[in-house]
C-alpha cells in the first residue's frame, strides 16, 4: 500500500524538545526560548491541552446529539494550538482557521458563544476586538491575507505587536497564502506564518500536495522557517516565541511548520475512514502531545493522582459548562438575518427584508387556520 | 421525566440515516454521552454518544431502518430535569422559527420547513392534528429535493407533477396529513388556495391524510410471529448500486466476446511448489492468480490491444503501455476491483505481495480511490468458489478481464496415455470494438501456454 506518511517520524530537520516518550532534549534553536519555562508553568499548558481536549470531545457529541450542526475536532493537535497561543501577548491579533478552537478559549472566548457558530444561531460566537481573535475561518487560507495586511498595518502606526495566521498543510496550496507571503516579505511585516500541517486536507495527504516539507517553502520568499515538533508544546511554544521576537524587533515575517497529525475526522461530516488507515492512527496514538507532558511531569514528581483528578474535575465542569451554555442558546429572530449586512439603508435589501417578513407572516396564518379546525373538531 | 431523542442531522443536509446497531436495550442504565448505537449516513458509520443519563424506555427503530432526520429514535427516562436539555432549552423563544440545520425540534412545528420542497414524501407519523399538540409530531423532516445525491425518495413521482400551491398552504396541508394531490385548486391557473385545503379537510370523515400513508418502513415488512419475511426489500445503495450501474454500462456499451481455453496445468504448479520451497518466496503467498498475473503482462506485450481503451470523446483507441492489473476483490461491503499499478514491471514476488496487499485493503474496507481508478486489465478469480468458467463482464473503460477456474484433478491425455492431471479453464472476454478474435485467440493462447509451462515465459517475452 501506498505510505502517505511521507514524515511520520520524528526524522531529522524537525525540531524537538519533549520527545514521544517524554524525555527531554536539549535543541540548540529552541531550549533558550524556553529555559524560563518552570515545571509549574508547564503544569499549566499541561491543564490547558486536558481540558481543549474535553471541550473537543464534549463539542463532537453534541454534534452527534443534533445539538451543533457541525464541529471541526481539533483531537491531536491539542500542543500545536496551546503551545502556540501561550507564547503569544495579549495585544498579538490572531487569525485563525475554523479548527482553531482551543485557542479561542485560552483567548478568553464565551464558551456558548463558541460554539454558537458551530450550531448556527450566531454569524461569529465573539467580539473580534474584544480578544483581539478574528473569528473563524472557513474560506481556506484567506484568513494570511488579513494576517498580512493586519501586520501592516501595524509597522505603519508604529506599534510593536504582531499578528499570527494560523493555517493547515492544504492552505499551502492557495494562491492568497502565495500572496500573503510575497507582501509579507515585501513589507517586512511582523506577522506569523503558523502551519499546523495535520497530514490531511480533508482526504488529500499532505505528500501530495508537498513533496518536500512545507517549511521549506519560506525561505523561497525570503521568510525565515523552522519545523517542530507539533505533538510537543515546550518546542511550539519555542517556536512561536522565536517569531514573536523577531516580529518585534523589526525582524518581519516568520513561518512555522508544526507537524502533528488530526486524529479525527475533518469535521463531524466526514469519514476518515474512508481514505486512511488504521496503522497512521496507531503511529500517531503513540506520539499523543498530551501523554508525553504527562509522562515527564510524572517523573518529576509534579503529577500526582490528586494532581490529574483535580484537573480531570476541571475539565469536567467546562465541558457542562459548554453543555449548558449551547443547549440554552437562543434562536436568532429570523429577520435579524438582514441586520449588520449593510451600515445604513440598501434598496434591494429593504425589499427582500420585506419579502421575507411577508413570507414569515403567511405561517402566522396558517396557524391560526388549523387551530381553529382543531376548535370545531373536537 | 421521559426524554425522546431525534435523530439529528449528522453530515450537512443529509436527510435520513440507517440505524446500523444499538449497544443498549430497553431497560438500561446509560450516562451521558454513552456510545449506545451507530447510523451510517450517506457520508459515514458515526457513533452516538446519549444525550442523556438515564433509563432507555424506548427504542423505536430497528437495526437496518432507514430513518428520517426528525424522528423520534429512542427514549428515555430521566431522573428529575437534570437532562441535557433542561426546561429552559425549550423555555425561550420557541415559537421562533429556528435556522439550525437539523429538523428535530419537537418544539417549533410552526416554523417554516424552508428547505422542504415536497410534502408528502415523509412518513406521516401524525396524521390530523399536529400543528398545537405538544406531542411529537413527525416534523416531516428534511426533503429529498436538497441533495442531489439523496436517492429519490418515495415522493419523486410527487414532486414530477406537484400541484401549484405557495409555501404557506403545502405547510397547512402537510401539518393536517392532506395529500395536495387530490386537490383541484381553485385559485388562478389551478393554485390550491388555503380555502380549498380547509374545505378539502371538511369533506374527509375523519379530516385526514390516509392519502399520504406511507409504510411506516420500507425497509423492513411486516412479519408474522415466528416466520421470516417473504420477501426483503434493501434499498439499492453504496456499492451494490455503483457494481450495478458499471456493470449495465460496461454490458450495453462494449460488444463481448467470450472465449474459453482449458489446459493442464500441473507443471505451473508444480512450478509454484518449487517457488515456495524457496527461501526468497517465504515471506509471500503464491497462488494460480500470482501466475496468472504474470502471463496476462506477458501475453498483453505481445496483444497489446487487450490493453487499450475505446475514447469515444476523442474518437482514439488509447492503448496503453503500463498494466494496471485489477484484482476482483469481494469484500463484506460487496464487489470491489482495485488494481496493481505498473504490474508489467514486477515479477512474481512483486506481484504476490501486491496481490496481498489489496486483498486485505480490500477485505478491511479501507481500500482508497486512487487503488479502484485507473485499471487497464482485470483478473477475476471464480475458482476460488469451486467454478470452473464463466462469461465475465468487462470492467468499464477496459478491454479484457480473464476468469480463472478452479484447478481441479482431472482424467486429461499426457504423453500418450489417460493421466490424473492437474485442469484448468480459463474464461477470457474481450471488448469486439478494440480486440478482433484473432487477436483475442492468440492471447488466451499465450496466457494459458505460460500456465501450462511457465517456461514459456523465456519463450513469450
Amino acid at each position: 500500500m501506498l505510505d502517505t506518511s511521507s514524515d511520520s517520524g520524528p526524522q531529522p530537520g524537525i525540531h524537538q524538545i519533549i520527545a514521544a516518550d517524554g524525555t527531554l532534549h536539549a535543541d540548540e534553536v529552541l531550549s533558550p526560548f524556553v529555559a524560563d519555562v518552570s515545571d509549574e508553568q508547564l503544569v499549566q499548558l499541561y491543564r490547558d491541552m486536558v481540558v481543549i481536549r474535553r471541550i473537543d470531545t464534549e463539542a463532537t457529541a453534541l454534534q452527534r446529539q443534533g445539538q451543533l450542526a457541525l464541529w471541526p475536532p481539533m483531537l491531536g493537535q491539542e500542543a500545536s494550538q496551546i503551545g502556540s497561543v501561550r507564547a503569544l501577548e495579549e495585544d498579538d491579533f490572531i487569525f485563525p482557521t475554523y479548527r482553531e478552537n482551543g485557542v479561542a478559549y485560552c483567548r478568553g472566548a464565551d464558551l456558548a458563544g463558541i460554539m454558537s457558530t458551530w450550531r448556527g444561531t450566531a454569524n461569529t460566537g465573539w467580539d473580534p476586538h474584544e480578544f483581539n481573535m478574528a473569528t473563524p475561518q472557513i474560506i481556506i487560507g484567506a484568513q494570511t491575507l488579513h494576517a498580512t495586511g493586519y501586520a501592516m498595518g501595524l509597522t505603519m502606526d508604529g506599534k510593536e505587536s504582531l499578528s499570527i495566521a494560523y493555517l493547515g498543510d492544504g492552505a499551502t496550496s492557495q494562491g492568497d497564502v502565495h500572496e500573503s507571503m510575497v507582501f509579507a516579505a515585501s513589507f517586512q511585516a511582523p506577522v506569523i506564518f503558523f502551519c499546523q500541517n495535520n497530514h490531511w486536507a480533508i482526504s488529500e495527504p499532505v505528500g501530495l500536495q508537498a513533496h518536500s516539507p512545507i517549511a521549506g517553502r519560506a525561505p523561497g520568499y525570503g521568510i525565515p522557517s523552522l519545523r517542530v515538533d507539533g505533538n510537543d508544546v515546550l518546542a511550539v511554544l519555542a517556536a512561536t516565541r522565536w517569531a514573536g521576537a523577531r516580529a518585534r524587533s523589526g525582524g518581519g515575517p516568520s513561518f512555522i511548520e508544526a507537524v502533528t497529525y488530526r486524529m479525527g475526522a475533518h469535521t463531524t461530516a466526514d469519514d476518515p475512514t474512508r481514505y486512511r488507515g488504521v496503522t497512521e492512527l496507531e503511529e500517531w496514538g503513540a506520539k499523543d502531545p498530551i501523554a508525553r507532558v504527562r509522562a515527564l511531569l510524572t517523573a518529576r514528581g509534579k503529577l500526582d493522582a490528586g494532581r490529574e483528578a483535580e484537573i480531570a474535575g476541571q475539565a469536567d465542569a467546562v465541558a457542562a459548562e459548554l453543555r449548558a451554555g449551547c443547549i440554552n442558546l437562543p434562536d436568532p429572530d429570523p429577520m435579524a438575518l438582514f441586520d449588520n449586512v449593510y451600515t445604513g439603508d440598501h434598496a434591494i435589501l429593504d425589499r427582500q427584508r420585506d419579502h421575507f417578513a411577508r413570507y414569515l407572516a403567511g405561517f402566522a396564518a396558517t396557524e391560526s387556520a388549523t387551530t381553529t379546525l382543531e376548535g370545531s373538531r373536537s | 421525566m421521559i426524554e425522546e431523542f431525534r435523530l439529528p442531522d449528522l453530515g450537512e443536509g443529509l436527510t435520513e440515516s440507517e440505524i446500523v446497531a444499538w449497544h443498549v436495550a430497553v431497560g438500561d442504565t446509560v450516562a451521558l454521552n454513552q456510545v449506545i448505537g451507530e447510523v451510517e449516513t450517506a457520508k459515514a458509520v458515526v457513533e452516538l454518544p446519549s444525550p442523556f443519563a438515564g433509563t432507555v424506555t424506548a427504542i423505536t427503530h430497528e437495526p437496518g431502518t432507514t430513518v428520517e432526520v426528525g424522528e423520534v429514535i429512542i427514549a428515555f427516562e430521566v431522573e428529575g430535569a437534570a437532562g441535557a436539555s433542561g426546561p429552559d432549552a425549550e423555555a425561550p423563544q420557541k415559537r421562533v422559527p429556528t435556522l439550525v440545520g437539523y429538523g428535530a425540534d419537537p418544539e417549533s412545528s410552526s416554523r417554516p420547513a424552508r428547505r422542504a420542497r415536497a410534502f408528502a414524501g415523509a412518513p406521516a407519523t401524525t396524521t390530523t392534528t399536529t400543528v398545537a399538540a405538544s406531542a411529537p409530531a413527525g416534523l416531516p423532516a428534511v426533503l429529498p429535493a436538497v441533495l442531489p445525491e439523496t436517492p429519490p425518495a418515495p415522493s419523486a413521482r410527487v414532486q414530477a407533477d406537484r400541484p401549484r400551491s405557495t409555501p404557506p398552504v403545502r405547510k397547512l396541508a402537510r401539518d393536517m396529513g392532506i395529500n395536495l394531490e387530490l386537490l383541484a385548486g381553485s385559485g388562478e391557473r389551478g393554485l390550491i388556495t388555503r380555502g380549498d385545503v380547509v374545505a378539502f379537510a371538511g369533506d374527509q370523515p375523519h379530516g385526514a391524510g390516509t392519502p399520504v400513508a406511507v409504510p411506516a418502513s420500507s425497509v423492513l415488512p411486516a412479519r408474522t410471529a415466528g416466520d421470516a419475511a417473504r420477501e426483503v426489500r434493501t434499498p439499492i445503495k453504496g456499492v451494490r448500486k455503483f457494481t450495478a450501474a458499471a456493470m449495465v454500462h460496461s454490458a450495453f456499451t462494449a460488444p463481448h466476446v467470450t472465449e474459453f481455453l482449458t489446459v493442464d496445468v500441473t507443471a505451473g504448479m508444480e512450478f509454484l511448489a518449487r517457488l515456495r520451497g524457496s527461501r526468497a518466496f517465504a515471506d509471500v503467498k503464491l497462488t494460480p492468480l500470482t501466475l496468472a498475473a504474470k502471463a496476462v503482462c506477458i501475453g498483453i506485450a505481445r496483444q497489446p490491444s487487450l490493453n487499450s481503451r475505446w475514447d469515444e470523446a476523442a474518437q482514439e483507441i488509447v492503448t496503453m503501455n503500463y498494466v494496471n492489473l485489477g484484482i476482483a476483490a469481494a469484500t463484506p461491503r460487496g464487489l470491489i476491483v482495485p488494481n496493481i499499478k505498473d504490474a508489467q514491471a514486477l515479477g512474481m514476488h512483486g506481484l504476490a505481495e501486491a496481490i496481498r496487499g489489496l486483498s486485505a485493503t480490500a477485505r478491511s474496507g479501507k481500500t482508497p480511490p486512487q487503488d479502484l481508478a485507473g485499471g487497464t486489465f482485470s483478473i477475476t478469480n471464480i475458482g476460488v468458489f469451486g467454478i470452473d468458467a464463466g462469461t465475465p463482464i468487462l470492467n468499464p473503460g477496459e478491454a479484457g478481464i480473464l476468469a480463472l477456474g478452479a484447478v481441479r484433478n482431472t482424467p486429461w491425455e499426457y504423453q500418450g496415455g489417460i493421466a490424473l492431471r492437474q485442469v484448468m479453464t480459463l474464461s477470457l472476454s474481450f471488448d469486439h470494438r478494440l480486440v478482433d478474435g484473432e487477436q483475442g485467440s492468440r492471447f488466451l493462447a499465450d496466457v494459458g501456454a505460460v500456465m501450462a509451462d511457465p517456461a514459456m515465459a523465456l519463450a513469450l517475452s
